[in-house]
Parts: C-alpha cells; structure tokens; sequence
C-alpha cells in the first residue's frame, strides 16, 4: 500500500512537471508565432531548449550514477558536427521537417559511438579519474574536430546553408525537450532507473545483488551522450557559423553548474535551473560579466551546505526546490507558532 | 641532430614545470585523497603576484619570486581550510565539484582584478644562453632544470628524512591509524597543501619566464597536464610525479617538433587516456585493492 501511494506520488511529481514546462513552451510559442515575442526572446529559447537537454541528460550521469562526466560539451559537439554535416549534405534534397529529426537523430548516434568509446576505458575507473578522463576526451574531441579540414577547421563550420530561424526550429527543440525528459523521468522510475541508483550509492553491494555494473555504466554514458548529440545538433542549426572550440571544458563545467544547482537527480530542477541560469546573463547584462564567479561561489557554497557535517542540521538536498520547501515549512511553523499564542 | 638535442632540452625544461606542478597534484592526492583541482589556477595567481611586485612595484626579483611563494603557500592553506577541510567526510564526488568551484573562482578573480589581457611577466633573470657546439640552451631553461633538480633532491629527502615527512607518509598511509599515533592529521594536510602550492609558486615562476604572458586561464592547461603527469608517473608517488611530468614533456615537445603543433595538445590526452587504461595505477604507482 505504501509503495503505491509513493509511485503515484512521483507520477503526480512528474506531471506537473511535464504540464509546467508544456505551459511555458505554449506561452512562448503563442507569443513567437503571433509576433509579440520580442528578438531578445526568440533568441534565447533554442539555446534555453539545447542547455535544458544537455543538463537533465548530464543528470543522468551526475546525479543517478554519480559519476562525473566533464566532457558533456565535447559529446555535443560531435553530434553538433556529425548532425549538421548530414543536415549540410541533405540541404537540397530534403525539407527542414523531415531532415532536420533525421539530422538530430544522426548527431545522437554519432555522440552515442562517442559515449561508447569514452564509456569502454572509463569502465575500469570511477571519481576522479573518470572524471579526468572524460575531460581528457573532451579536449581530443575539440583538438581533433578544431584540426579536421571537413569540419571547417579553426574558422569553423559554415552551417548558413541548413540555418534556420527560431520560429522553424521551436516545435523541434519542444519535440527534443519532452522526449528528454520522459525518457529521464521513466528511466529514473523504473527497475533500470533504481540499479543505476543502487550502483551510485554503493557499488559493491549493487554488483553483490547481481546489477551488471559495466552494462548500466555504459547504458548511462550512451543515453547521456545520445541527447547532448541530438541537442547538439539542434544548437547548430541556430547557428551559421560553429566552431568546435566553443565547445571546450567550461562549457561542461556550465552544463555542470546547472545540475548541481538545479539539485542532482531532479529533472525538473535540471530545467528550472537552466532557465534561469541561461536567461539571467541575457536579461541583466551588468550581470554577464560576473556570471562566471557567481557560478563558482554557488557551486562552492552549495556543495559546503550540502555535504559538510557542519550543516547537517540544515540538511536536505539544497536546490532552488528545497528553498522553496524551507521558506514554506518557515512559514507554516510561524503560522502555528502564532496559533499557539 | 642538432634538432634532436634541442627538443630533448626543451623538453626537459617543459617537464621540469609539470613535474613541479605535478608534485603538488600527487602530494594532495596521496594524502588528503582527491583531486585538486585550483591546483592549475595557483599557478596563475603566482605569476600574477610576480608581476605585481615585480613589473609594478619595481621589486628586485629575489624578493618577487619571494612574495609569489609566500602569496601561492598562504593561497594553497586556505582554500584548503576554507573549501576542503569542511568536506573531509563528503563523498569525493561533492569534493570534487568544489575543488572545480574553487579553480573557477580564482580564474574569475583574476579575470575581474587584471582584466582578460595578457600581462607580461617581468625579467627576473638575466642569464647569457650558453652554446654548445651548435646546441643552444637558454639560461631560464637551465635554471629550470637545476633548480628543478635540487628541489626534488630537497624534497625526496624532507619526505623521507625529517619528522614531518614521516608524518606525511604515516597520514597517506592510513589516516586514523596516524590520529591514534599522536600526528595532527589536519596540521599535515595543511602543511602538504602549504609545501604543493609553494612548488607551484616556483613553477609558475619558470612558467612565466618561458612563455612570457600570462593571463587568467593560464594556470588551467599546465594544471590539467601537470595531473595527467602525475597519473602517469602513479599518482600518490613522489618520484612517479617527477618521472612522469618529465616524459610527458617531453613527449609534449616532441610531438610539437616531429608531428604537428596543432596536435600536441590531443597527443597528451590521449597519452592520459591510454595510460589510464591500460595501467591505472601509472609507472610506478602502488596496486591499491579495494576492500569490500
């Protein structure tokens, strides 16, 4: 019985979730095709879209498995190059409607293989030198694609002829963006979801039970890489120009910020965060130029609250979610201390 | 052959520079067991604090290299009191993401305080090149490599002669058997940051006088390559750490000289990658098994 209440209560989690997000993406499409978005607005939402399937798919390694994977952006751009070069060569022969899925859905391949082969090494090692390792391999995968002639080399790829503008592009990234997150939250749910978890909070035991370690390690790293792929290929189309070396290791270090502030393993606060933390430098330009130092503060601050001994009393996953639950259980307990009086 | 010779010296310089960085990262790592990552970035505030006193305060370079020492130790205590001493319980993975957090703040600083430019790094040494036969050697390689040298004759010897470094060997061993030994093992933590960010002090000095500018991100290539050295020496070992930062310099110079420029960045990655595969445990790294 109890088990029950608690599935329909993620469920229920997961809804509003999906209805939140459905409510913003038809606010800002009803504004977008109507006119009334303003340039500012049109051109945030694709890059908005992209971050927010890049960091629900990090999450998924970050946060359910545990692991850190420093080389996301390195995934999103081969599948941003491997996408848009086949979107490039089937420019004249296909409309945007059918070749662009077919381009997303080859950068997602693309990545996948990518995810494999820097999954297969990273297998035999955990914390710190995964982590090094996948941003060693980030760092190869923009070295070679940045020396690589049919990737445009150090100028970049001319993606102008597969460019599209935000209004083509929108049913696209929603399509991407709730497929990502479906695919996340029924994962997070299921009997695979819960190995991955038990893996991440201990090993040994998880492997005692019989959990295939190496089979979910892997699966985690190709789905990851799959949708930073596809994402990657959605971000290029925006673009007439990419260059593989904007894809570097603080763009990974960004994507991770936005997980570890959104709260690791949260999908919706995946998303929430990487609205804000995306749309805020755009709004507040005095704000750009400290960006990056708030992240750092905020990563540091946040890890300290979270994890050190000496907030424990304050503990609970710190994220913008459990804020909110504070400043209300504050609230409440205000109330009825003021009822007691 | 000339050219042999000459990229064998260069190499060895570059070597000597991660070796020295690389000796901060497996010190840490041996004993506090995570990864450092700001370890890059105190290389960046040395040369930053040996530009200020150097080229703006118009200090002589005895005391410049002296104030970015004293300023890199003091840097490496606290963000080691401040970010890492309150994690010692965490799992590694909220250790590491903080020590990211701190390697970003410091850039960031830096960013805000000298802006995203290159600074020049001051003259601090006036040694003729020296020739030999047509083999020609710079004087800031060749105190590089003699100062290098010494130091890591030096420290070989503080860690296995003095007290403190037995201390330091008895904490990387095994932590809570040292506590019950009577060693303070927050004070050898501290001392282990304080003696890794002083190495990177002086690296960063020969760091600077080698490639001149210097500008906020400057710390986080060598930092990233300096770790990968110390991987490939055997991380947690202390002669794995000089060996390893040596041949990956020399690896570096080489692929720069007989492959491509363009490709001696992946060429050391890979070196990482390859290592980590197919002996995790590096050159001389110890076989850690894991208890259940």
């Amino acid at each position: 019985m109890k088990k029950k209440t608690k599935k329909t209560s993620n469920f229920s989690k997961n809804l509003i979730t999906v209805i939140m997000v459905a409510l913003l993406y038809a606010v800002v499409a009803v504004a977008l095709y109507t006119g009334k978005a303003s340039r500012q607005l049109s051109n945030m939402l694709i890059p908005i879209s992209a971050y927010i399937v890049m960091a629900v798919s990090l999450n998924l390694v970050v946060g359910l498995l545990g692991e850190l994977s420093l080389g996301h952006a390195g995934f999103m751009s081969v599948g941003l190059f491997g996408g848009c070069l086949l979107s490039i060569a089937l420019a004249d022969v296909l409309p945007v409607a059918v070749r662009l899925p077919l381009a997303m859905l080859a950068g997602g391949l693309v990545a996948a293989v990518f995810g494999l082969v820097v999954g297969l090494p990273a297998l035999r090692l955990k914390g710190d030198y995964l982590a090094i390792v996948t941003l060693a391999c980030g760092e190869i995968i923009k070295n070679v694609i940045t020396n690589l002639k049919f990737t445009g080399g150090a100028l970049g790829l001319d993606t102008s002829p597969v460019y599209s503008n935000a209004k083509t592009l929108l049913p696209f990234a929603i399509v991407l963006v709730f497929l990502t997150m479906i695919v996340m939250m029924n994962l997070k749910n299921s009997k695979y979801g819960r190995a991955i978890m038990a893996i991440r909070d201990n090993r040994i035991a998880a492997e005692s039970t019989g959990i295939n370690v190496t089979y979910f390690k892997l699966a985690v790293f190709i789905i990851a890489a799959f949708f930073a792929g596809a994402a990657g290929t959605l971000y290029g189309h925006f673009f007439a120009n990419v260059k593989a070396a904007s894809f570097d290791y603080n763009m990974s270090i960004e994507i991770l910020v936005i997980v570890v502030l959104g709260g690791m393993g949260s999908v919706r606060g995946s998303i929430i965060a990487a609205i804000i933390l995306q749309a805020l430098p755009e709004v507040l330009r005095e704000f750009a130029d400290y960006r990056m130092l708030i992240y750092s503060v905020l990563l540091i601050v946040i890890m300290l609250l979270n994890s050190s001994p000496k907030f424990a009393e304050m503990k609970g996953n710190w994220s913008i979610g459990s804020v909110v639950k504070l400043a209300k259980n504050k609230k409440k307990s205000k109330e009825a201390a003021e009822n007691e009086q | 052959m000339t050219h042999f010779v000459q990229t064998l010296i260069s190499g060895l310089s570059l070597g000597s520079i991660y070796a020295l960085i690389a000796l901060g990262y497996t010190m840490v790592y041996g004993i506090a067991k995570m990864l450092n990552f700001a370890h890059g970035d105190v290389i960046m505030v040395g040369a930053y604090a040996a530009i200020v006193a150097g080229s703006m305060l118009g200090m002589p370079p005895i005391v410049a290299i002296l104030i970015s020492v004293v300023v890199c130790t003091i840097l490496g205590m606290l963000i080691e009191r401040l970010a890492y001493k309150p994690l010692r319980q965490a799992t590694p993975l909220a250790v590491l993401i903080t020590a990211i957090g701190v390697s970003y703040l410091l850039q960031n600083v830096a960013l805000l305080i000298f802006g995203s430019g290159q600074k020049a790094f001051p003259t601090l040494f006036e040694i003729p090149t020296i020739t030999l036969g047509e083999v020609v050697i710079d004087g800031i390689t060749l105190i590089t490599l003699v100062v290098t040298a010494i130091i890591m004759v030096g420290l070989t010897l503080f860690i296995n002669k003095t007290k403190m470094g037995k201390a330091m060997r008895a904490v990387s061993e095994d932590k809570e058997a040292a506590g019950l030994m009577g060693i303070s093992t927050n004070r050898t933590i501290t001392l282990t940051f304080a003696i890794g960010s002083a190495l990177a002090a002086v690296a960063s000095i020969f760091y600077g006088a080698t490639y001149i500018y210097v500008k906020p991100t400057t710390g986080a290539m060598p930092g990233i390559k300096a770790f990968t050295a110390a991987v490939f020496g055997g991380i947690g070992s202390i002669p794995g750490a000089m060996l390893g930062g040596i041949l990956l310099g020399v690896i570096e110079q080489f692929s720069k000289a007989y492959i491509s420029t363009l490709w001696a960045d992946a060429i050391v990655f890979a070196v990482l990658v390859i290592v980590l595969v197919v002996k995790p445990t590096g050159l001389l790294g110890k076989q850690v098994n894991e208890k259940v």
